[in-house]
C-alpha cells in the first residue's frame, strides 16, 4: 500500500474572467504529497486559494493544469469514495433532526438499518450529541451544529477528511475544545486529515505538518514539521516549542499577508 | 391560546360588536350595512336550506383548478427559467411589473376565447396566481445555500436525489410563500371574474344579490367568502409557523 495517500502534482486553478475582468489565477502550481494518516494543515493569506486546493482534492473543482489523485486514482469531477468534507459554513440540513442529518449519507449506502443505527449512535456519542438526536439544528449552538456536520462525515468512515475552516465561526475556547475532539477523531479513525485554517495556533496545535501558502496565486512557500507526539491535545499550547512553531509560521506568512492586503 | 391570539380574537370581537352597535343604533344605515348578527343569521339560513350550494361548489372548483394549475406550472416554469439565466434576465422586468397590469381588462378576450363558461374565470384566476408561484420558486432556488449544493455533491447524490432531498427542502420556505400567494390570488381572480363574466358562483351571486337590493344575502355571502379565505390562510399560516419553528427554533 502506497504511503502517499493523496497527491497534487503541478495543480493550478484559473477562474475565467467575467465581463471587464481578466482571468483570476487563484492557485498554483502546487505540489503536495499527503502521507497516509498524517494531519496536514494549510495556512495562508485570505484569498490565496486554500479552499480551492481543498475543493480540487474533494472533486468539487477541476484543476486547470496538473493532476490530483487519491489512493493512486485520479480525482475527476466527482468526490472520490472514501473522501469526506466538512465546510466552514453551517451545512447541516435545517429541516432534518440531528439524527437524520447524521444518517443522511448512510441512508444512501447499502448498509443495513441496524448498521446505520449503530454508526449514527456511535458518532453522536463520540461528538457529545447523543442527548440531542431529536433536536433540529436551529435548536443547537454553532459549535454543536458544526459537530453534527463532522458526525455526518464521520459516520461514512472516510479515509481522507477535508476540513475547510470548520471552526472559523466559533469562539476561541470552543475552537480549542473542538480541536481536541478533532485530534481524538484523527487518532481513533486513523484517517488522513487536511485542515484549511486561518488560525496559526490552531494549525500549530493540531498538525503533523503545516503548509504555508503565498498570496494569490497560492503556492507552498514553507512546509513546517511540528514534531508533536501523536497523543496530544490543546495543552500543547503551553509547550515552549509551540511558540517557536507559531513564530515560524507567522514569519513566513506576515509578508504574504501584507502583499495580499496590497501593502507590499 | 397565546396572548397575541387572544388579542387578535378580542380585536375581531370588538370590531364585530362595534359594527353591531353602530348598525342597531342607526349610526350606520341598514341600506349601507346590516348588523353582523343579521349577516350570520342569513348565512345560517343559506347553509341550513342548502341554498347556493351549487354556486359555492362552482367557485371552489374554479379556485382549486386555478390554484393547482398555477402551483404546478408555476413551479415547473420557475425551475426551467432558473436553469436558463439568459431567459431569466429577459423575463425579470416582466415579472417585476406583472402585477401592475389590470388583468380584468382582458375579460372580453377571455370570453371570446373560452366562451361564457367556467374557463375564462379559471384562466384569469390562473394568470393572476401563476406568476407569484414562478417568482417565489425563483427566489427559493436563488436562496439555496451554495454549501448545501456542495454537500449534495460530496455525498455523490444523483440529480433527482439532490433535487428532492436537498434543493426542494432548502427552497421550501419560499415555495410555501408562493403557494400561499397563489391561493390568495386564485380566490381574488375567481371571485372578481365571477362578478363580471360568470352566470354562477359566489361572485356572481353576490353581484346578483346586490343588483336585486338583497342586502342580507349579499352581506351573508361576503361574510362567507371572508371567513373561508381567512380560515384557509390562517391554516396555512399556522402550518408554515410550525414548519419554520423547526428551522429557526423560534
Amino acid at each position: 500500500m502506497s504511503q502517499i495517500h493523496a497527491r497534487l502534482a503541478g495543480v493550478t486553478r484559473v477562474f475565467p474572467g467575467s465581463a471587464g475582468h481578466g482571468d483570476v489565477h487563484a492557485l498554483g502550481p502546487v505540489d503536495l504529497d499527503l502521507a497516509r494518516g498524517e494531519f496536514f494543515s494549510v495556512v495562508g493569506p485570505s484569498g490565496c486559494g486554500k479552499s480551492t486546493l481543498l475543493e480540487v482534492l474533494a472533486g468539487l473543482q477541476t484543476p486547470t493544469q496538473g493532476a490530483a489523485a487519491f489512493e493512486d486514482k485520479p480525482i475527476g469531477a466527482e468526490t472520490p469514495e472514501g473522501v469526506g468534507v466538512v465546510f466552514q459554513e453551517d451545512s447541516s440540513f435545517p429541516w432534518l433532526t440531528v439524527w437524520d442529518n447524521v444518517a443522511f449519507g448512510l441512508k444512501r449506502t447499502a448498509l443495513s438499518g441496524a448498521e446505520i443505527e449503530t454508526r449514527v449512535r456511535d458518532a453522536l456519542a463520540f461528538m457529545g450529541l447523543k442527548d440531542f438526536h431529536k433536536a433540529f439544528p436551529a435548536q443547537l449552538s454553532g459549535g454543536m451544529r458544526q459537530r453534527v456536520c463532522i458526525a455526518r462525515t464521520l459516520v461514512l468512515r472516510p479515509r481522507l477528511i477535508l476540513l475547510d475552516e470548520p471552526f472559523g465561526a466559533l469562539d476561541q475556547q470552543t475552537r480549542l475544545l473542538m480541536g481536541d475532539e478533532l485530534l481524538r477523531l484523527w487518532r481513533e479513525t486513523g484517517a488522513t486529515v487536511l485542515l484549511i485554517t486561518h488560525a496559526l495556533d490552531e494549525a500549530a496545535m493540531l498538525s503533523t505538518r503545516v503548509g504555508v501558502m503565498s498570496s494569490r496565486p497560492g503556492r507552498f512557500i514553507d512546509l513546517v514539521e511540528t514534531g508533536w507526539p501523536r497523543d496530544r491535545d490543546s495543552r500543547i499550547v503551553a509547550d515552549p516549542a509551540f511558540g517557536a512553531v507559531t513564530a515560524r509560521l507567522w514569519s513566513n506568512l506576515r509578508g504574504e499577508s501584507l502583499k495580499a492586503m496590497g501593502h507590499a | 391560546m397565546t396572548r397575541a391570539g387572544a388579542w387578535r380574537l378580542g380585536l375581531l370581537a370588538g370590531f364585530a360588536l362595534a359594527l353591531e352597535l353602530a348598525t342597531r343604533t342607526g349610526a350606520i344605515s341598514h341600506t349601507i350595512l346590516i348588523p353582523p348578527s343579521a349577516m350570520l343569521a342569513r348565512l345560517a339560513g343559506i347553509v341550513a336550506e342548502g341554498q347556493l350550494v351549487d354556486d359555492i361548489a362552482f367557485t371552489l372548483l374554479s379556485v382549486l383548478t386555478a390554484f393547482a394549475l398555477a402551483v404546478s406550472t408555476g413551479f415547473l416554469a420557475g425551475i426551467g427559467i432558473h436553469a436558463l439565466p439568459r431567459l431569466r434576465r429577459a423575463l425579470d422586468p416582466f415579472f417585476a411589473t406583472y402585477y401592475a397590469v389590470p388583468f380584468f381588462v382582458f375579460y372580453p378576450v377571455m370570453i371570446a376565447i373560452f366562451g361564457l363558461s367556467k374557463l375564462p374565470v379559471i384562466a384569469i384566476a390562473y394568470l393572476f396566481a401563476v406568476v407569484a408561484m414562478i417568482v417565489n420558486t425563483l427566489n427559493g432556488l436563488d436562496r439555496i445555500p451554495r454549501v448545501l449544493a456542495k454537500v449534495a455533491r460530496v455525498h455523490r447524490l444523483s440529480w433527482a436525489d439532490a433535487a428532492w432531498n436537498v434543493k426542494l427542502p432548502a427552497a421550501a420556505p419560499n415555495l410555501f410563500t408562493g403557494i400561499k400567494l397563489a391561493i390568495a390570488y386564485a380566490f381574488i381572480g375567481t371571485i372578481a371574474s365571477e362578478f363580471i363574466m360568470a352566470t354562477s358562483g359566489l361572485g356572481y351571486s353576490i353581484a346578483y344579490a346586490y343588483n336585486n337590493f338583497d342586502n342580507r344575502t349579499m352581506y351573508a355571502l361576503m361574510l362567507f367568502v371572508v371567513a373561508l379565505v381567512g380560515a384557509i390562510n390562517l391554516g396555512l399560516y399556522e402550518w408554515e409557523k410550525r414548519l419554520m419553528k423547526r428551522r429557526t427554533g423560534r
